[in-house]
């Protein structure tokens, strides 16, 4: 096993499918009347957040929280640069204080690789730039694990903007290494120009998609990539991307739709569909805490099959 | 970083070398005799009493080696290098003539620091030619006062570190500077397809998630400039090429007389972007470490002659600006003193050319380009000297370099070939016992 969680491209198969396990049983934790366990009483955690975030800054800490561990929460949006302290000074300041782990959320794509070699701390990669979202794709997985059992054969359609989507990348690693298929969709402009790389279908129609597809992870539209031309206007992508229950018309009867947030409704996701029986996207965000755990609980140390108290 | 001290030597008898000539491509033994700073006789077994003599057995004697692309830093940020300093690490890497880019802070587009950075040169064995701002603070607005500015001592014309902004101000660049016959140099970018990127854009920046330059960004400016030059008549030097398509632009240009030449780094020719895997700040540069193809043609492209120069793009850097995420950190790495070791480690001992087509590539070829007198090992001529050993294997150490800055990828590798003295302007410098 890693030693950091940094990104599901070096994750192996066999770590992801533990991870997933473990996550299922802290799940169990959660239900509890008291959902806490002592499992990482005396660790201590710290979330560095160099971008705004919120709901996967609420997971961590809230799965922090649960397993007892000991955590401070560092926010500041724009890069550490621009405050006059390096990131990697400030991360060795606050490992100088005697911390264990260190979650990072950066928008520079290999922050937590680059912090993963100035200081001693265990790393777990929260979101760095364009590159991993690690917690997010595990999530994701869990989730569909839930709904729809073994992944293998499972045909995931991830719809939007994959050239600056970290969870796209995290997802396609992770999905294809439990069997699912994986296809991306969405305007020319938002698809790497080396995506063939990858392996998977490419789509440009989203018909095309929704027919192929058994699960459509949806992705959030970003309004600024239309200032740099991407994209024509918010208008026209919810028409041509935004999924609707008129265009579902053409999708398998049980088709899974999920989403990362935050969502814009009305634009990628036709808003009622959010909360429709298809959506699963409310379990993502449970199951968040539970993979969180699961992730902080193994690397801090642990085994699957641990006593995990409580 | 070391220091440095050059020994004045006017009289000095360098024996049982291997004399090397790029332009003839003979190699043979000899001794040289020194005197007065000019070479007073090349023969088999001279003796001379009471003057210094050098052992260069096993050594070749070449022409004082020429890198037409270096970032000294001064004035501005001399706590990466300053002109004394990349001095030394020139001399280390055997370089006797080096051209500042005018980048600096404030920028080289007058004569008050072309004159400045000449004159820091002196009491060093290296000729200081400055390449000075084409236009004014290299905003690409105003023409810089290139008539005073070569009177001063400038060889050529660059906005290096962004492209001349325009098409229309690249045209009056060229025209103007022709009238003085000095080169306009381009950093070939455009902006607008490079702005926000960090590596080359391909299958590593996909993979890694890192913004994306790409090659094209490289090979439209190439494109306009070729046609400019063609237009115009005037001479334009491509710095840095480093992608396949401007290579074929370059050379289907010179097939039809364009007055184009061009220079490639040692690290385009060495590395492609599977390198930056690790997010390593000593790997980014710009242009940025392109694919195989690309360092294939680049080769290619030195074996027939398209690529006229090997130039380092030295760029010092200060450790806490490179060493932070990648994204933020800045362009560039250190390249004097690794240069030779990659020349023959990764073209000479492969077979891609032979080691005179390679000095001649760091020799006579960008002192043509600059309109430069030669450095000639000749009876009569001022002794400008490289003495190397072509066989000599070492390992790339941080603590060995002169330069001020150590960010190089190429630390803890090992090379074959390196600098072991040189002469120039009657100062003599050789490697100490310690680093050989």
């Amino acid at each position: 096993m890693n030693k950091h969680l940094l990104g599901l491209e070096e994750t192996s198969e066999e770590e992801i499918r533990q991870i997933l396990a473990t996550a299922f049983s802290f799940k169990e934790v959660l239900s509890r009347p008291i959902p806490k366990v002592p499992t990482l009483r005396g660790k201590t955690i710290v979330n560095l957040f160099f971008e705004p975030s919120t709901r996967t800054r609420i997971s961590f800490e809230l799965a922090e929280k649960r397993l007892s561990a000991d955590t401070i929460t560092f926010s500041s949006s724009g890069s550490s640069v621009s405050k006059g302290e390096t990131l990697r000074d400030t991360a060795r300041n606050i490992e100088a204080m005697k911390i264990d782990m260190v979650v990072l959320r950066h928008n520079s794509a290999g922050a937590a690789h680059f912090l993963a070699r100035c200081v001693d701390s265990i790393i777990i990669n929260a979101g760095d730039g364009q590159h991993e979202h690690p917690t997010q794709a595990l999530l994701d997985m869990m989730t569909l694990q839930e709904r729809a059992g073994d992944l293998r054969g499972l045909k995931v359609a991830i719809i939007g903007d994959i050239l600056h989507s970290r969870v796209a990348r995290s997802n396609i690693h992770g999905l294809k290494k439990l069997g699912a298929r994986v296809a991306i969709c969405g305007p020319k402009t938002l698809i790497p120009r080396e995506a063939e790389q990858w392996d998977i279908p490419v789509f440009h129609r989203l018909d095309d998609a929704i027919q192929w597809a058994d699960v459509l992870n949806i992705l959030r539209i970003q309004l600024e990539r239309q200032k740099t031309a991407l994209f024509p206007s918010l208008r026209e992508y919810a028409s041509q991307f935004g999924v609707t229950r008129q265009r579902l018309l053409r999708a398998k009867k049980d088709v899974i739709i999920m989403h990362p947030g935050p969502i814009n409704r009305g634009i990628e996701l036709e808003n009622d569909l959010a909360d429709s029986e298809f959506s699963i996207i409310l379990d993502q965000v449970t199951n968040g805490v539970a993979v969180r755990m699961a992730v902080l609980y193994l690397k801090s140390g642990g085994r699957l099959d641990a006593e995990q108290g409580g | 970083m070391k220091s440095i001290s050059y020994e004045k030597a006017p009289e000095l008898l360098i024996r049982n070398g291997i004399l090397l000539d790029p332009a003839s491509g003979e190699e043979r033994r000899a001794d040289v005799l020194i005197s007065d700073g000019r070479i007073a006789r090349i023969a088999e077994n001279i003796e001379q009493k009471n003057i210094p003599v050098f052992d260069a057995r096993g050594r070749y004697i070449s022409p004082g080696w020429f890198d037409m692309h270096v970032h000294f830093r001064e004035p501005g940020r001399e706590d990466k290098e300053t002109i004394a300093t990349g001095c030394a690490a020139a001399v280390s890497g055997g370089f006797t003539g080096v051209c500042p880019m005018p980048n600096t802070a404030p920028v080289a587009d007058n004569r008050g620091i072309i004159e400045m950075q000449i004159a820091k040169a002196e009491g060093t064995p290296v000729d200081l030619h400055p390449i000075a701002a084409a236009t004014v603070g290299q905003r690409g607005e105003e023409l810089s006062e290139m008539a005073d500015l070569v009177d001063a001592g400038a060889v050529a014309f660059s906005d290096d570190g962004v492209a001349i902004a325009t098409a229309a101000i690249t045209r009056r660049a060229m025209e103007y500077a022709s009238m003085y016959d000095v080169p306009i140099i381009e950093h070939c970018e455009d902006i607008s397809l490079a702005r926000g990127g960090a590596m080359n854009e391909g299958a590593a920046s996909t993979r890694l998630g890192l913004p994306g330059i790409p090659g094209i960004a490289e090979d439209l400016i190439v494109a306009r400039d070729i046609l400019l030059a063609e237009y115009t008549g005037a001479r334009v030097h491509i710095a840095h090429i480093s992608t396949a398509g401007a290579v074929e632009l370059v050379r289907r240009a010179k097939k039809r007389g364009v007055k184009v030449t061009c220079e490639v780094t040692p690290h385009h020719f060495c590395l492609t972007d599977d390198h930056i895997e690790s997010y390593d700040a000593n790997y980014k540069m710009n242009p940025p470490l392109r694919t195989q193809n690309d360092v294939e043609a680049m080769i290619a492209g030195l074996k027939d002659g398209t690529i006229d120069v090997i130039a380092t793009d030295h760029a010092p850097h200060a450790p806490e600006e490179k060493e932070v995420e990648f994204t933020a950190a800045p362009f560039g790495i250190t390249g004097l003193e690794t240069a030779i070791g990659l020349i023959i480690s990764k073209l000479v001992l492969p077979g891609h050319l032979s080691l005179v087509q390679a000095l001649e590539k760091i020799t006579r070829a960008p002192r043509h380009i600059l309109n430069l007198p030669q450095a000639i090992v000749q009876e009569g001529e001022p002794a400008n000297l490289t003495l190397f050993d072509a066989a000599q294997k070492w390992q790339v150490r941080a603590e060995e370099f002169y330069s001020k800055s150590r960010n190089s990828p190429f630390i803890g590798e090992e090379l074959t070939g390196r600098a072991v003295a040189v002469y120039n302007r009657g100062l003599f410098w050789q490697r100490p016992a310690v680093e050989a």
